[in-house]
């Protein structure tokens, strides 16, 4: 049964603004270092909130992409294992077209909720 | 994080004071002993001993005693004893490098350890790549760069004491088997690592010493740029081009990714006054090389660094959240591979 509203993405922002508007100056203050990780932990949790809001959907992209670039079906970790196999083997590399489209469309995904600012 | 108690200081105060008094011949006066930075297993505290009405500003390094040698997402890390000698080689052949004065002695029950003289400089990538005292050196910084690696790369292997030799074909070998550790399957590091493996540059002739992690955040710069470089426990022997290459990875950039040497210069720059210091002409193929493999490596410590805490040797959300930045090496690697496929 669905959880009720907020839905873990927007308690999770909820969360992230309120350490990051009143615990993090109050930290500075009292204790630097304590501040830096808070810091950090208000950076993860905007990660947990994009991934609330976007893994799924791109899991299921990876999923579909992998079954059909490796012509075979597993679950994702299986078939990613079986992909990293080819490439150690040589099987597979960077001249391949359509495993370079499935490689960048899935570290756009995972890039967009790990840092989409990172460039 | 470990938070230093009073006691700890005084504890380490009281060690300091026997072992200063030793090394410099008087009874020493130990003051202003704090932590500087540095995880749970590797210490550094900064401290003035005053001996004979002089003050010396000085650093202990030191690593807990229960902890093994094992240093940051690495079994490959120097041991301090080694790390002291390292030090003490560079600094004799004139790098820019902190001098060592001192080793702690077993009998100090401080662990492994020794004591250097403080340089003035911060190590703050953020800072001295955007605050206003650093303008000046900002322009400076690229150039010294190559100017000290060329003296590293110069230091008397007579010098040193032993250290491990390290070729292209034993990182490989070593990042495979540090993907074969982790939980989950990488395709892009072994895209990347079989790329690397299919151009692998020739051994060469006479293998130097590599400092094994020169990069931004890992040197001290003031007003004037450069004054001391640190973090010498990935120092080996090996392709001095490595570490060339390592310092243009995007990651040591911190957002000023338009300037490939250290956030702070061209790739042409850096190798322009590495060769007129006393350097190797540069292979810019073999430069790239090594930038894509600096690439794959930092990617893989990110994994590391996340299975230190993952793995239960430490509790630390810092440690645990690096894992989650091992994508943005991908990203660079993809751009990477397909700029010279």
């Amino acid at each position: 049964m669905a959880q009720d509203r907020p839905t873990a993405s927007e308690l999770l922002s909820a969360i992230a603004d309120m350490l990051r508007d009143e615990a993090i100056p109050a930290l500075d203050k009292a204790d630097p270092r304590l501040g830096f990780q808070m810091r950090v932990a208000v950076n993860s949790l905007a990660i947990l909130e994009r991934e609330a809001r976007l893994g799924a959907a791109a899991d299921a992209r990876e999923h579909q992409r992998l079954a059909k670039l490796l012509g075979r079906d597993g679950t994702l970790e299986a078939l990613n294992r079986e992909l990293a196999r080819q490439l150690r083997a040589g099987e597979r590399n960077e001249r391949d077209a359509s495993l370079m489209t499935h490689l960048e469309a899935t570290i756009a995904d995972k890039i967009a909720i790990a840092n989409p600012r990172w460039k | 994080m470990t938070v230093h108690t009073a006691s700890e200081a005084d504890q380490i105060a009281a060690v300091l004071a026997q072992a200063a008094g030793r090394h410099f011949g008087g009874p020493a006066l130990i003051e202003g002993i704090g932590r500087e930075s540095g995880g749970a297993s590797r210490q550094t505290w900064r401290f003035d001993a005053v001996v004979d009405g002089k003050r010396h500003g000085l650093i202990l390094r030191r690593d807990l005693p229960t902890t093994g040698k094992a240093g940051a997402g690495s079994t490959t890390a120097l041991d301090r004893a080694t790390e002291f000698r390292v030090l003490a080689a560079a600094h004799k052949g004139g790098v820019r490098a902190p001098q060592v004065l001192f080793e702690l002695s077993p009998q100090d029950g401080l662990g492994e350890g020794f004591v250097m003289r403080r340089v003035g400089g911060t190590a703050i990538a953020r800072k001295l790549l955007r605050d206003p005292p650093y303008e000046k050196a900002r322009t400076m910084i690229a150039g010294q760069l190559g100017e000290i690696l060329a003296r590293i790369h110069a230091v008397d292997l007579a010098d040193l004491p032993p250290l491990v030799h390290r070729e292209a074909a034993d990182h490989i070998a070593g990042m495979r088997r540090a993907l074969d550790a982790l939980s989950r399957p990488q395709p892009v590091f072994e895209l990347a690592l079989s790329w690397l493996d299919r151009r692998r540059p020739p051994p060469i002739a006479r293998p130097l010493l590599v400092h094994g992690d020169y990069r931004t955040g890992n040197y001290l710069a003031d007003e004037t740029g450069v004054t001391a470089i640190l973090d010498w426990e990935g120092a080996h022997l090996g392709d001095p081009v490595e570490d060339l290459g390592w310092l243009c990875v995007k990651s040591w950039r911190f957002g000023a990714v338009d300037k490939p040497a250290g956030g702070f210069g061209s790739r042409e720059q850096l190798w322009a006054s590495y060769e007129q210091a006393g350097g190797a002409t540069v292979d810019p193929a073999r430069a790239h090389w090594w930038e894509v493999f600096g690439t794959v490596r930092w990617g893989i410590i990110c994994h590391q660094q996340a299975w230190r805490h993952l793995g239960g040797a430490v509790k630390s959300m810092e440690l645990a959240s690096i894992g989650r930045r091992a994508v943005e090496t991908e990203v660079d690697l993809l751009q990477l591979l397909k700029e010279k496929a």
